[in-house]
């Protein structure tokens, strides 16, 4: 078995006075060792949900329904907090999508990453001081010894960001959570920031998710994508295949509704809006807003079924279309 | 005769502390940050100007003096013929109906308080001879121009979602029917599909009530989706202003082609210019003399000492590089 990490089953609910919004219904990925895995989608469509329930942190009102998370071939859901504990962020690391909320603002930046140091690995004061400034050299911060001394708010968003790549990766884990890492960064910072991930993971080995938005970006480093909406794997595919022959409406509206630099094009907007997670449609989600939906997409979810090897699709009407020809 | 002229627009912020009160005690020009450093552009009627550059190159700066919520510190702003660079606010006052924004943030730019009628009526009190009955009418029709529904109008800001408020705050800035909007970003913080849906809202309007656009943004795909030209700003100077389809297809000054290699395309087997600048924007409080790209700059010269003017090399193609001739075939 060479999985990394396997989700199956997974379901989230948050309670609310209306009733259980269900914000991740019954999912199934995997992440492969030394992989970096898309997961793309409108927002509210489950993305940063599945990111935090990975890492177990979904606090009340939020509740995993079903479901089970398995790393390394360890089942997450059972191990006691405290070893949980310390899975996150010595085995699995969250680069999140405000640098500088996730960043104490109290703690010089360089004392942040090496208390990490202290507590997840158990080096010495010095060792760990050593180690951050190795680590913000990695990251490419101009004039570590400098930038290890100032606090969160005197350095700049690319900064931050790239410290918490850092932090990150200190204690080298096998796995990273990246919550739309390069969100509201200029494009130039934000292909640095991709250009390093993309390096980190071949050079450590490391598996990354990467939660986003920006179909460009998912296209520049990702090796697979899972495309989501309101809550539910649509479809998931090689990068190559999902562009090439994207076999999900959702996903090919998705493709048609962004502006692009490198062609003309005519936008068409995804029609309709993610449908209202609680008491969402019984059948397929996406059905309220798809060109093709039939009667049967109205009352049954469609399941997973293979378009192509490692191309999996959950939609009655490509099964249909396929039978025809 | 341009809508819009911007000739030598400058501005600039004193830095204050204790380096600017020294600085005057020892008798010394106190230090300033040069946002803006002698920017010139035309907006023509019915155009769509792109405006771009990362942060803190002063495209939101420019965007302010423009709509005279910053007073320049010197050059001219001509709107229709007419100086609005030096008007106080009195008598700037008849020229807000004309020229509108639209700001980034769409929560931020609403008044939590307000009813969605109470802001988008607000503009007609203030700028219309219109009595109560043809407000209401005019509020109506201005929300189906912009595609909300009219049981909207008693909502407050807090009861839409951020696609809803960003129409309120466009609703707001066509009710007067200015003929130039400023555009700050108005798509940066929606998602994905409604970012399509403003973008199409914005197109629409324009040719619909014939107006002018400023779009400022840092998202290339958008502003060439939008904009018939397309400034380029790197430290509060323009380096590039060329037609889009042209600037898409070969940009030539360094900073626009490295802006534009980093852009990522959602194309797995795009074929990807490797040309980058090295190390980061720097401060503009300390800006190097010469060409202020020239730290950075792969292909700098000697030449590069000074600074490079924007000079016109083709029609409509500006371009301020030295290099630009080596650069073109």
């Amino acid at each position: 078995m060479t999985e990394m990490l396997e989700i199956s089953d997974l379901t989230v609910h948050f309670q609310i006075n209306q009733g259980a919004i269900e914000a991740v219904d019954h999912i199934n990925l995997t992440i492969r060792r030394g992989e970096i895995l898309g997961l793309v989608g409108e927002s509210g469509s489950g993305k940063s949900v599945t990111s935090f329930a990975i890492l177990r942190l979904i606090r009340p009102p939020g509740r995993v329904v079903s479901g089970s998370v398995h790393f390394d071939g360890i089942d997450l859901g059972s191990l006691p907090e405290e070893q949980m504990r310390r899975m996150r962020g010595a085995k699995i690391a969250m680069v999140s999508q405000t640098p500088r909320t996730a960043l104490n603002p109290l703690l010089t930046v360089g004392r942040q990453i090496s208390r990490l140091l202290m507590v997840h690995a158990g080096l010495s004061t010095r060792e760990a001081e050593k180690r951050m400034l190795e680590m913000l050299r990695l990251v490419r911060i101009p004039a570590p010894e400098k930038r290890a001394n100032q606090y969160p708010h005197q350095l700049s968003g690319g900064m931050c960001q790239r410290v918490m790549i850092a932090m990150a990766l200190a204690t080298s884990p096998q796995l990273l959570l990246a919550d739309e890492p390069t969100t509201g960064l200029d494009v130039s910072i934000a292909a640095k920031i991709l250009d390093l991930l993309r390096e980190l993971s071949a050079k450590t080995g490391a598996a990354i998710m990467l939660v986003t938005h920006d179909l460009g970006v998912v296209a520049d480093i990702c090796d697979r994508v899972a495309v989501m909406h309101a809550g539910q794997v649509v479809e998931c595919a090689p990068v190559r295949e999902l562009f090439h022959n994207p076999a999900h409406p959702y996903t090919k509206a998705l493709v048609r509704s962004i502006p692009r630099v490198d062609r003309d094009v005519v936008l068409e907007p995804i029609p309709g809006s993610v449908p209202s997670l609680v008491n969402p449609p019984s059948g397929c989600r996406y059905a309220g807003r798809c060109e093709w939906a039939m009667d049967r997409c109205r009352v049954s979810r469609p399941p997973m079924v293979e378009a192509a090897p490692g191309h999996v699709v959950a939609c009655y009407g490509f099964e249909e279309r396929r039978g025809t020809c | 005769m341009a809508l819009v002229e911007i000739r030598d627009l400058q501005m600039h912020f004193p830095l204050g502390g204790i380096s600017g009160t020294l600085a005057r005690l020892r008798g010394r020009d106190e230090p300033v940050l040069r946002a803006v450093d002698s920017v010139s552009f035309d907006v023509e009627a019915g155009e769509t100007l792109g405006l771009v550059g990362e942060s803190g190159c002063g495209k939101s700066t420019v965007a302010r003096c423009l709509v005279r919520l910053l007073k320049p510190t010197a050059g001219s702003v001509r709107y229709a013929g007419k100086e609005i660079a030096t008007l106080d606010a009195q008598t700037m006052r008849p020229f807000r109906r004309d020229i509108q924004m639209v700001f980034q943030d769409p929560t931020a730019s609403l008044n939590p308080r307000l009813s969605v009628r109470s802001m988008v009526e607000e503009a007609l009190t203030l700028h219309t001879k219109f009595d109560a009955k043809e407000r209401r009418a005019r509020v109506e029709e201005l929300m189906q121009e912009v595609g909300l529904g009219r049981d909207l109008l008693d909502r407050y800001p807090h009861e839409l979602s951020g696609g809803q408020r960003q129409r309120v705050n466009i609703a707001r800035a066509i009710a007067t029917n200015p003929r130039f909007v400023v555009l700050d970003e108005p798509t940066s913080a929606l998602d994905v599909s409604l970012r399509s849906r403003a973008i199409l809202l914005l197109e629409k309007l324009r040719e619909h009530l014939g107006l002018s656009y400023l779009f400022i943004s840092h998202d290339l795909a958008t502003v060439k989706y939008l904009a018939s030209r397309v400034a380029v700003m790197y430290l509060g100077s323009i380096v590039e202003l060329s037609d889009t389809r042209d600037l898409f297809a070969k940009p030539l000054h360094p900073y626009t082609r490295a802006l534009l290699a980093a852009v990522p395309v959602p194309d797995p087997d795009a074929r990807r210019d490797d040309f980058t600048l090295a190390g980061e924007i720097p401060s503009p409080i300390d800006v190097a003399t010469g060409c202020r790209l020239r730290g950075r700059c792969p292909l700098a010269k000697p030449i590069c000492a000074e600074k490079p003017p924007l000079k016109e090399i083709a029609p409509g193609r500006f371009v301020a590089c030295h290099l630009v001739s080596e650069l073109s075939p």
